[in-house]
């Protein structure tokens, strides 16, 4: 990663953010909780247990036959007329994109919603080049006017309340200061259609790519991506290693089951399946179609004896929406681009262990994502393998080491930790807190924990009635 | 039916009214209740922070403890845990544990195979859901510890041995949410700690009592709500079915 992240200051920015802007977690709460509900209803409609398990069993299998598939989709893509290009890392990424855009004399962009394009930080070097960059979708939008990052994997700008953008917009768009979601949209439409016509390349992601077609396959509920595929002269996919599924038939399960875990649809509102370029000069599509495949550390991933099966996730953000973690800050507090429960196993493994370090920990292990997970990815258990490796490297505070030895040395020996227990119950909460310094953290935002007059193995010495 | 007793750390220490009311239930309910006296900690903190050597040599004191050996005849047919969350440890963590270069796996199958949470006890092993009722007029809402509820799937077992006391289990939005404790998660991530809690209690219908089996949960959401000043009274699970037995019997209250 050649741009530094925020993550280490998870904590503190976690704590900056609750404090700070308590409307923050009331937006994204409220959003979360409604995506939510919607996933479970998108869920209890078939027999989502059965689509998860055929899901995991498939992208296990593409994981494990990544090399073979990628050569497929190489060759698949070629044949329809698409060009393929490999980037190793982010720069590599940029690099290619912004050659393609010099060599096609590109002086503006639009761009569909995309993660990668963010992990690769693309559009500050396109706009250094002097080309306009213009994201489309809504969110992203709303996002690109307001310098923010995105928050959120589906719902970019899910931070933001409509007073926030009715005021950002009648700003920067001249809407009235109280316009509703309908005239807002419609103000934006303005501004992106004008985009949509002149510009000269459409940079996209891509939810799947088949290896069998060579079809790149997007999802999307506004539109904005089918006009950023067709109406441009250039089309750039920017796509990671991972996204591969083999077949077509593959990717009809896929279509369905990632839109019912995203929003709880049966299937997105619009569906662009791309195999290359418009077939002849004056036909609808772009004349070029260029698909970059990032590794950016997905290799190294994929090599991680535990963390492989983080390489499964569709991008849907349902791990996001069920996490009461992610709820209290959304996405920014986590300091890099793939945030929530997903982003604290995929980033040690993309950025190195220690980057990305205390994400590990910025769990409660509640579960709650593992349940919603599309493909069954064992989240907290792939946690708890990220907390086991901090420990064995020595990434975590020397304090807390010390504690967990000393918590074992007198849990081992019964009669210590009787004698343990006695002090403790004689000393009192405050006595116990002076003793045990984590205490003093816990009593920042709590009162201190009482303990019993006196423990249960008196109680039972004296006897239970 | 004869119970080993596994009080756990926390509950011995700050929950002791409660867990003995687990044995007075338990007795009640017909078992033969012992309390093996070397019993320490599960080693669920050491396990959750990836102190994978510390939580071993914790899982092999208490399976010294509570006999894991298949064969033997000297165990109880069931050890019982009045906490989802330790429960767990032993149940499904310990097995997975074992596997790590040092574990046991055979012993800690044989004791995850006969541990218990104590309403999953109740419920699934006794068969038994009907109490009383001496919590006829309360008003409660359950709390679901996390790990009793997607670990051990414990959906309804605590409302239906609550109702089976006589109260009335008033439905919560935030029921299946997380409460923000997770250990060492707490102190770690206080902040984020403090606000899963706040939407806990700022979601909390109007109850007589907050019922959890999760004694660190308890913990976490009465010291949260005690420096908010909400006035909300928590009540372990053992101490409220006790007193749907007993009427006016056993205690309330986080002590």
């Amino acid at each position: 990663m050649d741009t530094g992240t925020g993550i280490r200051d998870y904590a503190a920015r976690s704590r900056e953010i609750i404090r700070g802007d308590p409307g923050v977690r009331e937006s994204v709460t409220g959003a979360t909780i409604a995506f939510d509900e919607r996933r479970r209803q998108g869920y209890a409609e078939v027999d989502a247990d059965a689509w998860r398990r055929w899901a995991e069993g498939v992208k296990n299998h593409t994981l494990t036959h990544l090399d073979r598939y990628l050569a497929e989709a190489e060759e698949q893509l070629q044949a329809n007329g698409a060009r393929v290009h490999w980037a190793a890392d982010a720069a590599e990424a940029r690099e290619i994109v912004t050659g393609l855009a010099a060599r096609r004399g590109v002086g503006s962009v639009v761009k569909g919603k995309s993660m990668v394009t963010e992990e690769i930080d693309l559009n500050p070097v396109l706009e250094a080049a002097g080309i306009e960059v213009f994201e489309t979708d809504l969110g992203e939008y709303i996002l690109q006017l307001l310098e923010e990052p995105p928050s959120h994997i589906l719902g970019p700008a899910l931070h933001k309340s409509l007073e926030q953008v009715q005021e950002l917009f009648a700003e920067r768009l001249d809407t009235a200061r109280d316009g509703d979601p309908d005239t807002l949209a419609r103000a934006a439409r303005e501004v992106l259609r004008g985009a949509f016509i002149h510009a000269d390349m459409g940079i996209t992601g891509a939810n799947f790519l088949v290896a069998e077609t060579g079809t790149i396959a997007l999802i999307e509920n506004e539109g904005n991506i089918r006009l950023t595929t067709s109406l441009p002269r250039v089309h750039v996919a920017v796509v990671g290693i991972e996204k591969l599924l083999p077949r077509m038939t593959d990717l009809a399960g896929f279509l369905q089951l990632t839109a019912r875990a995203a929003t709880g649809q049966p299937i997105g509102c619009f569906v662009s399946l791309i195999q290359g370029p418009a077939a002849d000069p004056g036909d609808d599509g772009p004349e070029e179609v260029h698909v970059v495949l990032v590794d950016n550390g997905r290799t190294d991933v994929l090599a991680h004896e535990h963390a492989w099966e983080a390489l499964r996730c569709v991008r849907c953000g349902a791990c996001l929406n069920a996490c009461p973690v992610y709820r209290q800050t959304g996405g920014h507090a986590y300091g890099y681009v793939y945030s929530g429960p997903i982003g604290s196993v995929l980033d040690p493994g993309l950025l190195g262990l220690h980057e990305a370090m205390p994400l590990p920990f910025a769990s409660s292990l509640c579960g709650a994502c593992e349940d919603a997970c599309p493909v069954r990815i064992p989240i907290p258990e792939l946690l708890l393998e990220w907390r086991r490796e901090a420990q064995e490297e020595g990434l975590t505070p020397w304090k807390e080491r010390a504690a967990l030895a000393g918590l074992a040395s007198v849990t081992t020996r019964p009669g210590l930790y009787r004698l343990a227990g006695k002090i403790g119950s004689r000393l009192g909460a405050t006595g116990a807190a002076r003793m045990l310094p984590m205490l003093g953290e816990w009593s920042r935002d709590r009162a201190l924990p009482r303990p019993s007059p006196r423990t249960f193995r008196d109680l039972w010495r004296e006897g239970i009635e | 039916m004869r119970v080993a007793f596994f009080v756990t750390c926390l509950a011995d220490h700050y929950f002791a009214d409660a867990a003995a009311d687990a044995v007075r239930l338990l007795r009640h309910l017909g078992c033969e209740v012992s309390f093996p006296p070397d019993q320490t900690c599960c080693g669920q903190p050491a396990y959750n922070a990836g102190r994978t050597g510390e939580a071993l040599r914790m899982a092999a004191h208490t399976l010294d403890v509570f006999g894991g050996a298949p064969d033997s005849t000297a165990v109880a047919d069931a050890v019982v845990l009045p906490s989802g969350s330790c429960a767990t440890m032993v149940k499904k963590f310990y097995p997975r544990l074992a596997a790590s270069p040092g574990g046991s796996a055979a012993r800690a199958t044989a004791l995850a195979e006969r541990s218990w949470d104590l309403a999953e006890f109740i419920v699934r092993r006794l068969g038994v859901t009907e109490l009383g009722d001496g919590l006829a007029g309360r008003r409660v809402a359950v709390h679901q510890g996390c790990h009793a509820l997607r670990e051990l799937r414990l959906e309804t077992e605590p409302a239906t041995l609550l109702e089976g006391a006589g109260a009335e289990v008033v439905p919560w939005e935030a029921e299946e949410e997380c409460c923000g404790f997770g250990g060492l998660f707490s102190v770690k991530m206080t902040a984020v700690s403090a606000a899963m809690a706040d939407r806990k209690l700022e979601t909390l219908p109007d109850v007589d009592w907050v019922v959890s089996g999760d004694g660190g949960c308890v913990l976490h959401l009465d010291g949260r709500s005690r420096a908010r000043g909400d006035g909300i009274e928590f009540v372990h699970l053992a101490t409220a079915l006790w007193r749907g037995v007993n009427g006016a019997g056993g205690t309330t209250g986080a002590n």
